[in-house]
């Protein structure tokens, strides 16, 4: 699956949720299926600035492609972090970098996007756009070696 | 204090509603839910009357005060002007002159730190907080010890979140030079025994101030019978507008103590060798001041008197009785804060759930709180949790709203746990 099929998956599974109670309850169960964070990486480097909760994300490279694993003190922090990570994980730096994530918009949660926000939605998605660039950047200065 | 126990009693039994018509924000829809707006401990809504003060001032004399000799000037200056006599007698101050226009409880705060700090404060000295100030009755206290080389003491609380007064009668010794304590805590609720805290320090020497953030809007303050030497607080925590305060100083510390900043309106004479300062309260009003803020702080204040902070206060306190019997049959979740004398806050934390989990659930169900430390990081810590869910009530609050709220935190827990 590309990054795209990923999300037009996740906006089929939100598609017939109407009410935010639902759309909520949806996002805490796809953070159970959260790939989680090894309990040594929970420090302080791997947490996300500018959540209300604590969100740890760990990045592991492994054959040209980047894994994330994490986990948070909140359920819903959890069930964000883990949208992102099913469409993001397991892919190049590149097509990470370069991923527009329009499901964000399509399941509703753009408002979320706002950088005044407190849930930490958008500094989810900019450490993993970070991590992208930094390793496809890192790669990059090893082909020219 | 005088109540219409009439009055409390119709209101409370059916809510209060009436008076909520008057507070057009509270009539819409969030997430396709009727709004419940349980967030007034961080700003309360305003009713029409000070929306209508704010576009009269624009419509009708908008013009910069105390300098203009015409017309519409002396309009607005008399409007700013009768808006602080109004605070002044809402708080019994002796005097209008002590009654100073800031932009908040925080602002006031910051000039009392600054100009106290530079009048008393010396190496070695002391400034006494308590355990449950909010970051704002902290820090300005903490740059001025920085800054003078005094200490920061505190006065240490109970786990029900009361101050332990003996502790406090044993931090205060002549190197103390002020106390700063807030009267109503904005995460417990706690009504702190402020009167006895201002007759011990009197007794060693040492002046007083007041964050009443909290309390102005739950209960009636006079500071003659306080005898607090400052005290702060917000317009917006009191139906008023944003980016208005009051400070309020004994007119006796106001003179001698030096001003803090400078500016147009606060002096008499300016030449380039030396500045005669203006009299109180001028010398601490520099510059043009937030005049619709002002004026329209005084509708605000109309309206708590012509609702009676005596109605108020039993009204909000039958309302919190009820809402706090209703959590405390919630297993799993834990009051923060069980003083004997509270007032409108409660502080909730669900055992194994982040309070940030509640909040975002009960947002999408249409109810406003507030969840987190609430600024009072150092309370948190004392409890050893990140945050708490935070339900503070209004006089337009309901019980029907309160039924909501417990039925919904229910439903969110079984989502969460």
């Amino acid at each position: 699956m590309t990054i795209n099929e990923k999300q037009d998956e996740l906006i089929e599974e939100f598609e017939y949720l109407t009410d935010w109670v639902d759309k909520y309850e949806q996002i805490i169960q796809i953070g159970k299926e959260l790939p989680l964070i090894n309990e040594e990486f929970k420090q302080d480097k791997f947490l996300i600035k500018g959540c209300q909760s604590k969100v740890w994300l760990y990045p592991e490279f492994k054959d040209g492609r980047i894994y994330f694993t994490a986990d948070s003190d909140a359920i819903i922090s959890k069930g964000l972090v883990s949208l992102i990570v099913r469409v993001l994980s397991g892919f190049p730096p590149e097509d990470i970098r370069d991923a527009d994530l329009y499901f964000i918009d399509r399941i509703g949660l753009k408002e979320h996007l706002s950088p005044t926000r407190s849930n930490g939605l958008v500094s989810m998605v900019k450490q993993i756009k970070l991590y992208a660039i930094a390793y496809s950047s890192a790669m990059a200065g090893k082909n020219f070696e | 204090m005088e109540v219409n126990t009439e009055n409390t009693v119709r209101q409370f039994l059916y809510g209060g509603e009436p008076i909520a018509k008057q507070f057009p924000a509270l009539h819409q829809s969030v997430y396709g839910k009727p709004l419940v707006y349980f967030d007034n401990a961080a700003t309360t809504q305003k009713p029409f009357s000070v929306i209508h003060a704010i576009s009269d001032y624009y419509n009708t004399i908008n013009s910069n005060i105390h300098r203009g000799v015409h017309y519409l000037s002396q309009k607005a200056t008399d409007a700013y002007e009768v808006s602080r006599k109004a605070v002044a007698s809402f708080i019994n101050a002796r005097n209008s002159s002590e009654v100073i226009f800031t932009k908040g409880t925080t602002d006031g705060i910051n000039l009392i730190a600054d100009v106290y700090g530079a009048y008393a404060l010396k190496e070695g000295d002391s400034v006494i907080i308590s355990a449950m100030e909010h970051h704002s009755n902290i820090v300005p206290w903490q740059l001025m010890c920085d800054k003078h080389g005094a200490q920061l003491k505190v006065i240490p609380m109970n786990e029900d979140g009361e101050l332990l007064m003996d502790e406090f009668a044993n931090l205060l010794d002549e190197r103390v030079k002020i106390v700063a304590v807030g009267y109503v805590s904005n995460t417990l609720g706690t009504i702190n025994p402020v009167k006895e805290i201002i007759e011990m320090a009197h007794a060693n020497g040492t002046p007083v101030l007041i964050d009443a953030a909290q309390a102005v809007q739950h209960l009636s303050i006079d500071v003659q019978d306080l005898d607090c030497d400052f005290l702060a607080f917000s317009g917006h925590k009191m139906y008023g507008p944003t980016g208005i305060g009051i400070l309020y100083g004994k007119e006796e510390w106001l003179e001698k103590l030096p001003p803090y900043q400078g500016g147009g309106d606060m002096i008499k004479t300016v030449t380039f060798t030396g500045t005669e300062y203006n009299e109180l309260p001028f010398k601490y009003e520099a510059g043009t001041p937030h005049i619709d803020g002002a004026i329209s702080l005084k509708a605000a204040v109309d309206f708590i008197n012509e609702t009676g902070i005596g109605e108020i206060a039993a009204f909000e306190n039958g309302l919190l009785h009820y809402v706090t019997s209703l959590v405390n049959e919630i297993p799993g979740i834990e009051i923060i804060g069980r003083a004997k004398a509270k007032t409108s806050a409660l502080s909730l934390s669900v055992k194994g759930v982040h309070p940030y989990d509640v909040g975002v659930l009960l947002d999408k169900m249409g109810i406003a709180v507030r969840t987190g430390h609430h600024c009072t990081q150092p309370v948190m810590d004392f409890y050893c949790i990140p945050g708490t869910v935070r339900l503070s009530l209004a006089v337009y609050n309901t019980a029907d709203e309160i039924d909501y709220f417990i039925s919904s935190l229910k439903r969110a827990i079984n989502m969460l746990v």
